[in-house]
Order: C-alpha cells, then sequence, then structure tokens
C-alpha cells in the first residue's frame, strides 16, 4: 500500500501489486511510465530532461500544502480534449493523464504569481530569480517589504517532523503571518531549538537566532500603514 | 420519575401508522372555528417591530378574554419584508402591513370581533391605486410560485406539531418504507434538482457518487453559513420552517447510508440557530430522529455546530475543516467531498435550499418537480430581491422566469421615479447583468453566460445613483477580508485588485491599469486554490464587460457619472431649494457650512471632506453633488 | 492611602472564575473537534478570550497552544481583547452598502476614534462590522447590544448613540 498525500489532511491508499504499481502517462509529449501514488510534481522531479516544475511550499520531508500556486500545470483526464488549471504538489499522477507544464498560460500564470510574489517582498533573493527566470521586471504595484511568503513550510515541519506546534499560521487574509502564541518574541519549552524551520524556510525569512532558537520574520512594514498607502482615506459611497 | 418518563414516550410515534394516528389527532384537536392571526416573526420583522406587535396582541386578547375565539401564531418570515410588521387574519387570509402596536385593539375589536377591513391597514398597489384586501391577491405574492415558502406563512417553527398537521414527515414514512436507498437516489436524479447553494451541481449525481462510496462511516451536512451579502433566503427557512430541512437531511441520509449529521449555521443568526434547536429537539421527543425511527431500523442523530463569523467556511472544504475543530482553510478538492470529506469519510453537503426541496421531490414526484423551470434547471429558486426595489422581499419563482418580470412585476421595479442600471447576481462570485439582458430567463446556464452565476440566489438591483466601479471596488474589498490568505493568488491578488480599483475611484489611475485588473483576475482565475478565489474576480470583469465606460470617465475624466466616488464628487448646495433650516450646518463635521437662520447656506470646497451627512439630512433635497 | 484587602472577598471571586472555566472547559472533554464551540462559549462568558483560559484549553483538551491561538485569530467571532460595554455592528451587506452603510462606519470612526474591530479608549464602544444581517428592507442597519436601528443616518446614529453609558 502506498499513501500519497492529496491535501495536507487527506491521502488515498494505493494497492501496489508486487510493489510496483506502473501508470502511464504523458507529461510535455513524451510518454512515461511512474509508480503510482504520487502527485505530479513527485514522479517528475525524479526524471531529469522532463519539465522543471518549479515550487515554493513544497518539501519533500512534510506533506503538500499547495498554497504558492506556483507549481501549476495543465493536465487533461479526458485524452486531451479539454485541459485546467492544477496544483502539481497535490494532484496523484492517473492512468492516461496528459500533463503540459510549461504552456504559455502556464507561464503567464506563473509570472502573475511571481510578480505578486515580488511586490510583496522584492528584496528575497529566492523570488528575484524566479522573477528573472520569468522576465518579471518592475511590479506594477506598491512594494511591500515582506521575507516571509507564508508558504507554511516552517509551520508543517515543527508539526509533522517534530511532532511540536511552537509556531502556526495565524490570522486569515493579508494579516496572517507566522507567529507563536500570543505573538510571543521569545518561544517557549514548545520550541526545542531543532532548527527544521530555518532549514526548510525557502526565503531565509526564519533564521537561528544566538540563544538556539528561530528568529520568526517580522512583519516589515506594518499592513495598517501599507493599507492607509492604498487607501489615503477612507473611501464613501452613496 | 414514572409520570416524566411517560410524558417523554407520550410524543414518541413509532410507526407509521401511529404518525398517521397522531397527524390525524392533531388535525381533530384544532378548533377550526378560531380565527387564527398569523405574525411574521422572521428577524427582518422583528427588527421593525414585530415583538411589540406580538405583545399587544396577548395583551389585548387576554384583556377581552378572547383566548377560546383567537389563535395567534407567531411564525416564520412571510417574504414581503419591505411591507412589514405582517399580520395574516385568517381563514380569508386579511393582509394587514406596516403595523404599530396602537393597530392592534382596533384590528381585535374590528376585524376580529366584527369582521371589519380597516382600510388603511391595507396594501396598495401602486400600479392601479388599488387596496388588496387578501393576501392571495397581494400582487407580490401572486405573481410567485410558493412551493417551499408558502408553509412560512403558516407554521409556528416552535411547534412540531404544525409541521406534522400539513403532512409533515410523510415524505419520510415513503422514502423509509416504500422506496429503497437507491430509488430515493433515482428520483433525485430524474427531478433535475441542481445545488441551491452556488455550485449548481446535479444533487442526484453527488448522493450517488456517496452513496458508491464505501465506508461505515458517512455524514450528511447542511450548509447553512449563507455569507453573500445580501441572501437571508437559507435564515428565512431556518427560521421559518426548519422541519423541512430535517426531513430532507433523514431522507438524503437514508439514501447515502448516513447516520450523523451537521447543521452548520453562520454565527449572526441566533434566530435560526435557535428554532433549529427546538426543532431538533421537539423531533427526538417525537421519536423522528434518534435511532430506529419509525421502527425501520434506522438512526439518524444532528448536532448543530455555529460558524466564527467566516465567509470562506462556507466552501465546503473549509466548513468541514471547521466542524474538525480547524480554522476555516480549503483544500484542493481532486478527490471529492462525497468520497473523502468530513474526516475523510464520504460526506454529502448540501444547501438549506436544497434539502427543502427533497421532501416535496419525494412525495410530489420528480414528474411534478420538472413541471416547473426549463431543461437545464428545474423546479423552483428562493431569490432574495433587495436593494434599489420597491417591493424588498423573498421571491420564489419558477426557474427560467425572466429578470424582467422577477424586477418589474414582482418587485414593482424602482423607487422614486429613478432608472434600473444593472441587476447582480451570485453575491460576491456573480456579476452584474445591464438592462439589455432584461428579458433573459433565470437559468444557471443563462446566468453564467453572461459572466454573471445563480450563486444562493441574492438578487440586488441597482439604478442611475449606483455606480459600477464602486460595486467592483466593494466586492473585492469584502472577499479581501474574507480571503483565508492561503493562497497567493487569492491573499495578494484581492489586494493588489484593492489597490487598483481604489486608484481608480480616486481618479488616480491610468488606462493600464484596466490591463492590470485584467491580468490580476486572470491569476485569480486561473490559480487560486478554492472557488471563493477564483470566482472573486467576476464582479469586476462584468462590469468592465458591461460598463466600461464609466470605468473610462473615472480614469480618462476623473469624474463619477453616477456621483458616488467620493474623491471625483463635490458636494454643494443648490441656492433655489435651500430653506435654511440648518440641518446641515448641525450635521457637518468640519464646519463647511455656513449661513443664518432662514437664509440660504453655502458650502465651502475647502473645508468639506466629503462625508455626505449633510446629503443624507437635507429634507429640501438642496445638496446637490456636482 | 490604605489598602485594604479584603482576602475571602478576593478568593471569593477568583474561585468562583476558575469554577466557571473549569466547567466550561471540562463540558467539552472528549470533543476537542469542538474547539470553535468551545471558544464561542468562552466568549460568550467573559465578552473576550483570556489569554489564561486559553491556555488551559490547551492543556486540558490536549489542543497545542499555538493551534487554539491560530483558530482564535482566524474566526472574527472571537477577541483578544476585551470588548467595549457596547457593542455596535453596522451592517455593510450590499443592500445597506448601496443605501450608504459605509457613511456610517466613517462617521464613528470621526466621532469615536474607533474602526471595525476596535473598541473605545474609555471601553465605552466596540465597533464591528457585519455582511448582511438579512434586514435589507430596512436598511442601513445598526445593531447596538442586540437592539436593530433601521433607515439610518448620521443625525439618528448620533441621537442613538447619546442614550448609552
Amino acid at each position: 500500500m502506498t499513501k500519497v498525500w492529496i491535501s495536507g489532511e487527506a491521502s488515498i491508499d494505493v494497492e501496489a501489486a508486487d510493489g510496483i504499481n506502473a501508470v502511464n502517462l504523458t507529461v510535455d509529449d513524451k510518454e512515461i511510465v511512474v509508480s503510482g501514488g504520487q502527485t505530479i510534481l513527485e514522479a517528475v522531479a525524479r526524471l531529469p530532461g522532463i519539465g522543471n516544475i518549479p515550487a515554493l511550499c513544497h518539501h519533500p520531508a512534510v506533506k503538500p500544502y499547495g498554497a504558492c500556486r506556483i507549481c501549476t500545470v495543465e493536465v487533461s483526464e479526458d485524452g486531451g480534449s479539454k485541459f485546467r488549471f492544477v496544483a502539481a504538489c497535490l494532484y496523484p499522477v492517473k492512468e492516461g493523464l496528459i500533463v503540459k507544464t510549461n504552456t504559455e498560460k502556464v507561464r503567464k500564470l506563473r509570472k502573475g504569481i511571481i510578480e505578486l510574489l515580488l511586490t510583496r517582498c522584492p528584496n528575497v533573493k529566492r523570488i528575484q530569480e524566479l522573477a528573472e527566470e520569468y522576465g518579471v521586471e518592475k511590479p506594477r504595484f506598491i512594494l511591500g517589504d515582506q521575507d516571509c511568503i507564508l508558504c507554511g513550510l516552517c509551520v508543517r515541519a515543527c508539526q509533522e517532523i517534530m511532532g511540536k506546534s511552537a509556531i502556526n499560521l495565524v490570522n486569515r487574509g493579508i494579516y496572517r503571518e507566522v507567529a507563536a502564541p500570543f505573538y510571543a518574541y521569545e518561544l517557549g519549552e514548545e520550541c526545542i531549538g531543532c532548527g527544521d524551520c530555518a532549514f526548510v524556510c525557502p526565503t531565509g525569512a526564519i533564521e537561528m537566532g544566538p540563544d538556539g532558537k528561530p528568529v520568526l520574520p517580522k512583519v516589515k512594514i506594518p499592513f495598517a500603514e501599507i493599507e492607509a498607502m492604498m487607501k489615503k482615506e477612507t473611501i464613501t459611497t452613496s | 420519575m414514572v409520570e416524566q418518563v411517560r410524558k417523554l414516550l407520550e410524543n414518541r410515534v413509532t410507526s407509521v401508522a401511529e404518525l398517521e394516528a397522531l397527524r390525524k389527532s392533531i388535525l381533530q384537536k384544532r378548533d377550526q372555528s378560531r380565527t387564527c392571526i398569523s405574525i411574521c416573526g422572521g428577524t427582518g420583522c422583528r427588527a421593525a417591530g414585530a415583538e411589540e406587535i406580538l405583545e399587544a396582541f396577548y395583551e389585548e386578547i387576554e384583556k377581552r378574554e378572547l383566548q377560546l375565539q383567537v389563535e395567534l401564531k407567531e411564525t416564520g418570515c412571510h417574504g414581503f419584508c419591505e411591507q412589514g410588521p405582517i399580520a395574516v387574519i385568517g381563514p380569508k387570509k386579511i393582509f394587514y402591513r406596516r403595523l404599530k402596536p396602537e393597530d392592534v385593539p382596533e384590528i381585535i375589536s374590528e376585524t376580529v370581533l366584527k369582521g371589519k377591513i380597516i382600510e388603511r391597514l391595507l396594501y396598495v398597489d401602486p400600479t392601479t391605486g388599488e387596496k388588496i384586501t387578501y393576501e392571495a391577491d397581494v400582487p407580490f405574492y401572486k405573481s410567485q410560485t410558493r412551493a417551499i415558502l408558502s408553509a412560512n406563512g403558516e407554521i409556528d417553527p416552535t411547534d412540531i406539531e404544525d409541521y406534522i398537521a400539513r403532512g409533515g414527515y410523510s415524505a419520510l414514512c415513503k422514502a423509509l418504507f416504500q422506496m429503497s436507498p437507491e430509488s430515493v437516489i433515482e428520483e433525485v436524479k430524474k427531478s433535475g434538482l441542481r445545488g441551491r447553494g452556488g455550485g449548481g451541481f446535479p444533487t442526484g449525481r453527488k448522493w450517488e457518487s456517496c452513496r458508491q462510496a464505501s465506508s461505515d462511516i458517512k455524514y450528511v451536512i447542511c450548509n447553512a453559513d449563507e455569507g453573500d451579502p445580501g441572501a437571508y433566503q437559507d435564515r428565512s427557512l431556518l427560521e421559518g420552517n426548519p422541519h423541512a430541512i430535517l426531513e430532507g437531511m433523514l431522507i438524503g441520509a437514508y439514501a447515502i447510508g448516513s447516520h450523523r449529521g451537521f447543521l452548520y449555521v453562520r454565527n449572526e443568526y441566533p434566530l435560526a440557530v435557535r428554532h433549529a434547536r427546538i426543532a431538533i429537539e421537539q423531533a427526538m421527543d417525537y421519536g423522528l430522529l434518534g435511532e430506529n425511527i419509525l421502527g425501520s431500523g434506522f438512526d439518524f442523530t444532528v448536532m448543530i455546530n455555529k460558524g466564527g463569523g467566516a465567509f470562506v467556511c462556507g466552501e465546503s472544504s473549509a466548513l468541514m475543516a471547521s466542524l474538525e475543530g480547524k480554522i476555516g482553510e480549503p483544500k484542493a478538492k481532486y478527490i471529492h467531498m462525497s468520497e473523502k470529506g468530513l474526516w475523510d469519510k464520504p460526506s454529502l453537503l448540501n444547501n438549506v435550499k436544497t434539502w427543502a426541496n427533497v421532501p416535496l421531490i419525494i412525495n410530489k414526484g420528480a414528474d411534478w418537480y420538472t413541471g416547473f423551470g426549463t431543461a437545464g434547471s428545474t423546479g423552483t429558486m428562493i431569490f432574495s430581491l433587495v436593494g434599489k426595489i420597491n417591493n424588498t422581499g423573498l421571491v420564489e419563482v419558477p426557474m427560467g422566469i425572466t429578470l424582467r418580470k422577477m424586477i418589474y412585476d414582482i418587485g414593482g421595479g424602482i423607487p422614486n421615479g429613478k432608472k434600473f442600471k444593472a441587476v447582480q447576481t451570485g453575491g460576491p462570485s456573480g456579476g452584474c447583468i445591464p438592462e439589455q439582458y432584461l428579458d433573459t430567463p433565470v437559468d444557471f446556464d443563462e446566468l453564467s453566460e453572461l459572466g454573471s452565476m445563480m450563486g444562493s440566489g441574492a438578487m440586488i438591483v441597482m439604478d442611475e445613483d449606483t455606480c459600477m466601479v464602486d460595486v467592483a471596488r466593494y466586492f473585492i474589498e469584502f472577499l479581501k477580508g474574507e480571503s483565508c490568505g492561503k493562497c497567493v493568488p487569492c491573499r495578494e491578488g484581492l489586494n493588489r485588485m484593492s489597490e487598483v480599483l481604489n486608484n481608480i475611484a480616486h481618479g488616480k489611475a491610468k488606462r493600464e491599469d484596466l490591463d492590470t485588473l485584467e491580468d490580476l483576475a486572470g491569476i485569480l482565475g486561473d490559480g487560486a486554490l478554492c472557488a471563493l478565489g477564483k470566482t472573486a474576480a467576476n464582479p469586476v470583469m462584468s462590469t468592465l464587460r458591461y460598463f466600461r465606460d464609466e470605468y473610462l470617465a473615472h480614469i480618462d475624466d476623473k469624474k463619477c457619472p453616477a456621483g458616488v466616488c467620493r474623491e471625483l464628487i463635490q458636494y454643494s448646495i443648490d441656492p433655489d431649494k435651500c430653506e435654511g433650516c440648518g440641518r446641515c450646518l448641525r450635521s457637518c463635521p468640519t464646519g463647511a457650512i455656513s449661513g443664518e437662520k432662514k437664509q440660504v447656506h453655502t458650502l465651502d470646497p475647502e473645508k468639506c471632506i466629503k462625508c455626505g451627512a449633510c446629503y443624507d439630512v437635507c429634507k429640501f433635497n438642496a445638496v446637490i453633488k456636482v | 492611602m490604605d489598602l485594604v484587602l479584603d482576602f475571602p472577598k478576593v478568593k471569593a471571586v477568583v474561585d468562583s472564575y476558575t469554577e466557571k472555566v473549569d466547567s466550561l472547559i471540562d463540558s467539552y472533554a472528549d470533543k476537542k473537534e469542538q474547539l470553535i464551540s468551545l471558544l464561542q462559549d468562552i466568549q460568550a462568558e467573559f465578552n473576550y478570550l483570556p489569554r489564561d483560559v486559553l491556555i488551559q484549553v490547551s492543556q486540558k483538551l490536549d489542543i497545542p497552544l499555538s493551534q487554539v491561538f491560530s483558530v482564535a485569530t482566524f474566526f472574527r467571532a472571537f477577541s483578544l481583547k476585551p470588548r467595549g460595554r457596547h457593542l455596535i455592528t453596522v451592517c455593510l451587506g450590499t443592500a445597506c452598502h448601496v443605501r450608504g452603510g459605509q457613511r456610517l462606519v466613517d462617521k464613528i470612526e470621526r466621532d469615536y476614534g474607533i474602526r471595525p474591530g476596535e473598541t473605545t479608549e474609555d471601553e465605552k464602544f466596540t465597533l464591528e462590522t457585519v455582511n448582511c444581517l438579512g434586514c435589507c428592507a430596512l436598511g442601513p442597519v445598526v445593531v447596538v447590544d442586540g437592539k436593530y436601528e433601521s433607515q439610518m443616518n448620521a443625525d439618528k446614529l448620533d441621537r442613538v448613540l447619546e442614550k448609552y453609558e
């Protein structure tokens, strides 16, 4: 039985015959055979020469989350007549699936997501690299100054690898951030200083501090200020 | 102790025969000669003073010792909210509206005791000037097909016997004893019922895939997290006729093989929660919920969960997450909820209106149901008709009725002689439909073609004083506040859309910003994780499609033609209309208005912050927007 | 000034508080999935979610504190700071919006200095907004301490709010 995670919590169990469960699918016009029970991203990652799917909120050590959406690819389940966008890190390989990882539409979507991330985190090296690769120049919006892209890898690493839960994602929407309970600056006993969170962080927003505990990403420009910059003053209507 | 147990068991029915006997005895017990006064007790009418009216009736009846002749019943929402508080005096059902407590003694002495009509309390048809006496003749009701809502005016939702007296739970009997689970599913499939919560997914197919999923444990969920602004049909149904939903859930649970149900109600609906709780308790009391229902061997219990104030929890996977005690984060649905949902078990989630349709379909048959509506959208649909419309309220019509008929025949048209501009359907996932499409039949697929959608059924009418750029901005701000924040396209994309729309509304935008809006809409539609994000750009795109010139006016001319966007309008006082009463002066927070008593007042634009207070309070329409 | 601490009285207050908290949490002993319902009960009892109560919830129900905190901050029904004596809720549903609901929110911000979600310095008023109460015929609607006020404008709002202490 192979377990593949479909989302943060759900999984499917796939029966393996003689330890091998072959699934035939087409990726970027190349017909390949992979073992079942994997997601597209996992399957493709082990086969060099097939499309390079970028991913930010994905790490092999933790369950996939599907938050950054940059791994989006086009798939067709009906032999190629209709395609739709899915996240490669979550979508399971299926017999007869047709996957396209680098079409113009996919690149356009990735470019858009990178522009949004670059607006939020203009000084993060990983995002700058992606921006250069996909031809994103200056974002059309007011720039923020965050380091954290809210991928949730640190939170998941703490929960799934260490079985602790010292930090979590709090608030919702644009006010979302990684924080310790009650926004404490110093992490309590729940944090054992293992450093997994800093290790999996794709942007370096979490770093280990001098006391052996991680320093959480600071919200550099408070959102209230950004809101005010965008709105200038409150707007009314009739 | 024996007494208590006996009382508990007294109500219990353990077979169909016993239920029928109970039904008969309830009907016999009811004194048909009593005059029944039914007062609308929906939240809307309560806000307008229905509770004081009820009190006044109680007092008057006590005072005159008329308890044996008069029956007073507080029902759910009657639907004609514009005319509340409402009382219907039967059996002829005389329709009195806009009541005040002072009217009550006269109603008792004249109408109840002497059969005389009180003219001033009657509804006046604005097109003919005619006074309408009976409920059935009120044009608002006459043009509707109130298959589900008609019960709202006749049932006391806190009394299960009212529901049983009207034939309640007979559909359950039919399903449990005369139909197999598969044939129940067949009937629902044949009826063509589609989800009334927004997705419009064929209900029968959903039930079938849930039945086919193999698991000992399956769940049935009622989504009453009605979050679309302007929609309140689900609330009124739960407040006014909770047993209809319970009966639907029971039938659904039987069909798929589930024994546990959840009723997820929005936190902001305390009355609906209260009435649902009472209904569940009474149903358990009477043996219609619990173990071995009616002796069929089938068990089913329902638990109520309240929402926490998050619109995103109306999305099925986010709803289930919050039922599991987690935050309302949606997840990718590459495997359907009907196979792996709540706690990874097959879960059947349907909207309140969908469940309410089920007992009707089982009782009257799929053929009856397909008699209403269009081929692709069968049955009736309950809409909330709100905004710039004369007859605000809940409207139940067969699918396929035209928008024009809804807005003008039933809705009574636009108030104050203003011109119709657009009707917004589908809530924050839908779009605005302009005048040239008013003859479109209301149908799932037709509305999607126009760039909107059916959604949960909110229909918001807008007139010439509504700015479509402002409407788009409003919906994006709403979604921005409700986004769970998990995925980049929604969290960041909505934020930037808000930035661009605010620039347009402030007159600080360029033509390229319209291209930016389209790009952002593409990112949201293709990249977002859940339906909230995927459909978030619909209001913007549809207003851009049909009202592009309004956007251009804001961008090129820095003007807001409808006179709404604060930065682009200027208030001024018309000297010909101003009576010098000083109300505007007193209401102005910055002292921008000056003038002597009984002299024409003037407004200083330098000090004006455009709050609109003077515009609101002036009784002579002397404050104008230039 | 002499400070006299009435120990029995203080102890009685603390004991009754502890009892209340314990009975609330214990009723959810094996039902950690009903965390949100428990938090709603706590919010209803104390008018906010006190920090020490959240810590007890985490310990007694064996839920990581960060998870409890995450849930407490996600849902708008919960407040981590004490709410004011009176709760003003302005409806910003679409129907109330086209009738001028936002202007009422702006007026409260001008007059009392609070934005939605905030409480006045003197803890008199807390302002919240809600998206559609379902009384669209009566819009714009403002609810103060559960009492519905219909067809509101700036003037009426003044008259309503000055009645509250």
